[in-house]
């Protein structure tokens, strides 16, 4: 889209999970009620002191062993300071000079080529308390003060949207498969700050980048990245090269343009220094490898397994991994015997299918995978044709009610070859007016025949073989 | 008066039931009122205490005061400040809790320099505190409010905090005994923080028995202060006995020795003297104290590097006061300009000068050179003190140049650089989160003067033991303040 390399780095915020927040004992979840979850240590009232959530640091330690990072050996905190009213105490407590993970790595498939991700550091902090901003006031929301969150910094490595993109999709899985977070963007579990310059192809130092803060769905990274390419470029192109300016920006939704905040020169000094509170916390040896060993199998090599071991497309699999919930579906399936890309056909065109009109997720669908497995069985077995297979899907589905409720010996499928021939053996001495036509070239008639067994059989029989025999008996 | 009696004997009478609580509470009240007219030294006098039966627990139902920089839940906590002055807490200090569940009746919140920030107890948002023993001195501080109450014998004991010398000052300004433990004996949640790293909590008496049982209570492992740690097997009470042969103690040639300074005050003569005579009656009881000799570049380094360290950390614990969630709402149109507003008419003027200089200290392009410098720096001296701590029971050492300065007069210790490391070396207990303790040691113009005595980190059991031999072998237990002959 631009003669220029575009040279994007991206800062990551992802909300964890816990039993509590990050430094105090308030409960860690969102709430439809304002200020429900808050301790005295949220809000920062004099005398407070922040106590560490060993649950937030392991789930921060899962990470920087899956992102490969280099690990500090002794974990300790530090206070970014800054005056805000969404800021209790004044401060953050994050870490800046012995992050959790620093020099990490990960690879990309791209589809036609991999990508590998400098990962700079990832940190674990607290976020701040939430504001909503009215005409003549502004609210405060303490739930959210003190929520863990993962600051996760790439490099300057990124080279297209579709990279950063690809980049955050595969934290998110991560994150969700990891099970440290539900990493909804909807939530605002997730947000990114994006920085963005353009140089040219063989210039030897990156050109000046611009910051994009608070970008809260990966398609705004997207459009937001496109938009400043396309800005830069512009002003490049018409040798206002001094107009790109060192400066934070902010994405606007409305009109999908970027605006700016504040120039680098008015930019905050933090004044980071070493949190005294938090003594500091020898990380051991023998932790980090009970840690490693609870990381579950991350989606890239599911991916792999899906293809390589189950036969499933690329596509397919592509599909299945994208949700974490899917994958362990998917697998479940597996467990119960059900043959790989029947469980991937019905996830994929019936499933999903459904979860998306109905605007559900997998957690909330009826039919588990040992109530699918209820249906297919009995489809194996020829119980039921795949007709009725997909009534019984849907009934099952509509009435929340068991699938083998619905596979009774009164619409189990006619698969007796013997029963068969006497019922079609009928039916042809009834229509030999039919039989001439047919023998005449009115071939389409078999369709007819056809119809007249299902009629008779309440629609019972097994197609197949109906076809099978009738074959036989007038070719 | 009874309530001037000492922790034991008022629990020996009223288990006796000679006494009860409520006769305390009142004699503890009176007394109080008689105090704030003379010395105006509290913020808050609880006229209706939340009142504790007796029990076998040795505070049970004996009155004491707390510094208002600890936060008491119902009960307004200031920290001595305007930025805090309709403050009312939702929680107690952890410390405050301990004492209230052993059956202590808290009677009195104290003035202190404005958050701790200050060595004169003239900077508290109620007034400056004047010395019992003479009202036209102060009390030093920042203890200044709790030094007065229990040199006036208001009660045995109250609670202070020491972040540079701020119990271990006054105390020996009263002729009283401070004393701060070991850093993280005593969990600092619920303490108005000033420099964290620096802050401790701790106790002023008229004895090291009464300071002994107090902390023996306050102390303990808190899930709600990490630095915390179990000292579950330190008994300090049990632990006194007095017997100190053998001991081997240590004082810094370069602070001590009147050959050190050019020109000295009569007044500093008198003082060091004092100090050597008290070094004496410890070497008739068997102990050693030996002259040695510390790098001075350290010992003219303390109070930069304190002003550095606390100033910067200070900055930033005041942070929370924006006026936004406690304390009174400023004005303005934007969030900020409210804050602005709030922190510009709430601090005093000294402590906006600390902010500035904090503010400075921590700034990318200084923090190198000041803030790390300073750290550097206090990491030498602690472990120059431990080294010796491997040789040495304790540092005993002359709390300050003298007696307690006058309230308006041209004493300003800040010029006096001469003295000024003597004035602040008690800061060294601060960096290395020693157990210190000051006990009254003499008289100058009928004005007390201390000595203080500071051990290695957990060693309070051992510390505390030499300042109770030494407090037996001198006529000043339990003294409570005489103004007549002064004034």
């Amino acid at each position: 889209m631009s003669k220029y390399k575009t040279v994007i780095g991206l800062e990551m915020h992802c909300e964890l999970k816990s039993n509590a927040k990050v430094f105090s004992n308030a409960k860690n979840a969102y709430s439809e009620i304002p200020n429900s979850n808050v301790s005295p240590v949220d809000m920062a009232f004099p005398g407070i002191l922040p106590t560490v959530n060993k649950e937030s640091v392991r789930e921060a330690l899962m990470m920087a062993l899956v992102l490969n990072c280099e690990i500090p050996e002794y974990m300790y905190f530090d206070r970014k300071n800054y005056y805000y009213p969404d800021l209790p105490k004044g401060y953050q407590i994050t870490q800046m000079h012995a992050p959790v993970g620093t020099h990490g790595k990960v690879t990309l498939d791209m589809g036609d080529y991999k990508k590998e991700v400098l990962i700079h550091d990832i940190h674990l902090e607290e976020d701040s308390a939430s504001l909503d901003h009215y005409s003549d006031a502004s609210l405060i929301d303490y739930n959210r003060a003190g929520v863990p969150l993962l600051e996760l910094v790439t490099e300057p490595c990124l080279n297209s949207p579709e990279e950063a993109v690809a980049f955050l999709e595969y934290m998110r899985r991560v994150y969700q498969y990891c099970e440290v977070s539900d990493a909804d963007t909807k939530r605002g579990q997730i947000r990114c700050d994006v920085n963005i310059s353009i140089m040219d192809e063989d210039a030897k130092e990156l050109g000046t980048k611009v910051e994009v803060k608070n970008v809260n769905s990966f398609s705004n990274v997207y459009d937001t990245i496109v938009y400043e390419v396309n800005r830069q470029t512009k002003l490049k192109e018409e040798g206002k090269d001094s107009e790109i300016e060192q400066e934070t920006r902010r994405f606007n939704e409305d009109d999908g343009t970027t605006i700016r905040m504040r120039s680098k020169v008015d930019a905050i000094d933090y004044k980071y220094f070493v949190e005294p509170n938090i003594p500091k916390y020898k990380i051991t040896d023998e932790w980090l490898e009970q840690i490693k060993k609870t990381i579950p199998m991350l989606p890239e090599k599911r991916k792999e397994k899906y293809i390589n071991t189950y036969g499933l497309s690329e596509y397919d699999a592509n599909i299945i991994i994208k949700e974490k919930d899917y994958a362990d579906y998917f697998e479940e399936c597996l467990n119960l015997g059900i043959d790989p890309k029947v469980a991937a056909n019905y996830l994929i065109v019936q499933i999903i299918a459904y979860l998306n009109k109905e605007d559900i997720t997998l957690r909330d669908f009826y039919l588990k995978p040992a109530y699918l497995y209820q249906i297919i069985d009995a489809q194996n077995k020829g119980y039921i044709s795949s007709k009725q297979a997909k009534e019984i899907f849907n009934k099952s589905l509509l009435e929340k009610r068991e699938p083998k409720t619905y596979i009774t010996k009164d619409n189990q499928q006619i698969s007796d070859k013997d029963e068969l021939q006497n019922i079609i053996t009928n039916i042809l001495d009834n229509n030999q007016d039919q039989i001439i036509a047919y023998h005449n070239g009115k071939t389409n008639l078999f369709d007819y025949f056809v119809g007249q067994v299902m009629k008779e059989t309440k629609g019972k029989a097994n197609p197949n073989l109906v076809k099978e025999i009738l074959n036989e008996k007038l070719n | 008066m009874n309530i001037q009696k000492n922790i034991e004997e008022l629990h020996e009478m009223l288990l006796n039931k000679e006494i009860t609580p409520k006769d305390l509470v009142k004699e503890s009240l009176n007394k109080t009122h008689e105090v704030e007219e003379k010395c105006n030294a509290f913020v808050t006098i609880i006229d209706k205490p939340e009142m504790h039966e007796v029990t076998d627990n040795l505070l049970s139902g004996i009155p004491f005061g707390i510094k208002d920089n600890y936060s008491t839940k119902g009960i307004l906590s200031t920290g001595s400040s305007n930025t805090l002055k309709d403050y009312v807490p939702i929680f107690s200090a952890t410390a405050v809790l301990k004492l209230q569940e052993a059956g202590a009746i808290a009677v009195n919140k104290t003035a202190l320099d404005e958050f701790g920030m200050g060595g004169t107890g003239t900077t508290c948002a109620t007034g400056p505190v004047k010395n019992p023993w003479n009202t036209k001195r102060m009390c030093g501080g920042s203890s200044a409010g709790s030094a007065a109450a229990v040199a006036a014998g208001v009660y045995p004991y109250a609670l202070g905090s020491d972040t540079g010398d701020s119990i271990r000052k006054p105390a020996a300004y009263c002729g009283i005994v401070g004393y701060k433990p070991t850093y993280g004996m005593i969990s600092r949640y619920g303490l108005f923080p000033f420099a964290s790293s620096l802050d401790h909590c701790g106790v002023l008496t008229r004895s090291v028995r009464d300071a002994a049982i107090v902390v023996d209570a306050m102390k303990g492992l808190d899930s709600k202060d990490q630095t915390t740690w179990d000292s579950s097997n330190i008994h300090l009470l049990s632990s006194l006995n007095g017997n100190v042969a053998g001991k081997k103690l240590f004082y810094i040639k370069e602070l001590c020795n009147i050959d050190n300074y050019q020109n000295p005050s009569s007044m500093l003569i008198r003082h060091l003297d004092n100090f050597h005579q008290t070094l004496n009656i410890l070497k008739e009881e068997g102990v050693t104290v030996d002259e040695i000799s510390f790098d001075r570049t350290l010992l003219n380094a303390l109070p930069s590097v304190y002003t550095c360290i606390s100033s910067a950390e200070a900055t930033s614990n005041m942070s929370n006061l924006t006026g936004i969630i406690f304390g009174p709402r400023g004005e303005g149109k934007t969030p900020l300009e409210i804050m602005m507003d709030h922190r510009t008419k709430g601090f005093s003027p000294l402590i906006k000068r600390r902010f500035v200089i904090g503010s400075y200290i921590l700034q990318k392009e200084n923090q190198e050179r000041y803030f790390v410098n300073a750290q550097r720096v206090r990491r030498l001296i602690v472990d120059q003190m431990k080294k010796l701590f491997e040789t040495y029971d304790a540092l005993i050492m002359p709390v300050g140049s003298g007696i307690a300065p006058m309230l308006d007069g041209d004493n300003d210790i800040l010029d006096n650089s001469d003295t000024r490391v003597l004035e602040e070396h008690l800061q060294i207990g601060n960096f290395g989160g020693f157990p210190s303790i000051t006990i009254p040691d003499g008289f100058i113009d009928g004005m007390p003067v201390g000595i203080n005595i500071t051990g290695n980190c957990y060693d309070d059991e051992n510390t505390l033991n030499i300042a109770y031999a030494l407090e037996s072998k001198m006529p000043y237990l339990n003294q409570i303040a005489r103004s007549e002959e002064n004034e």
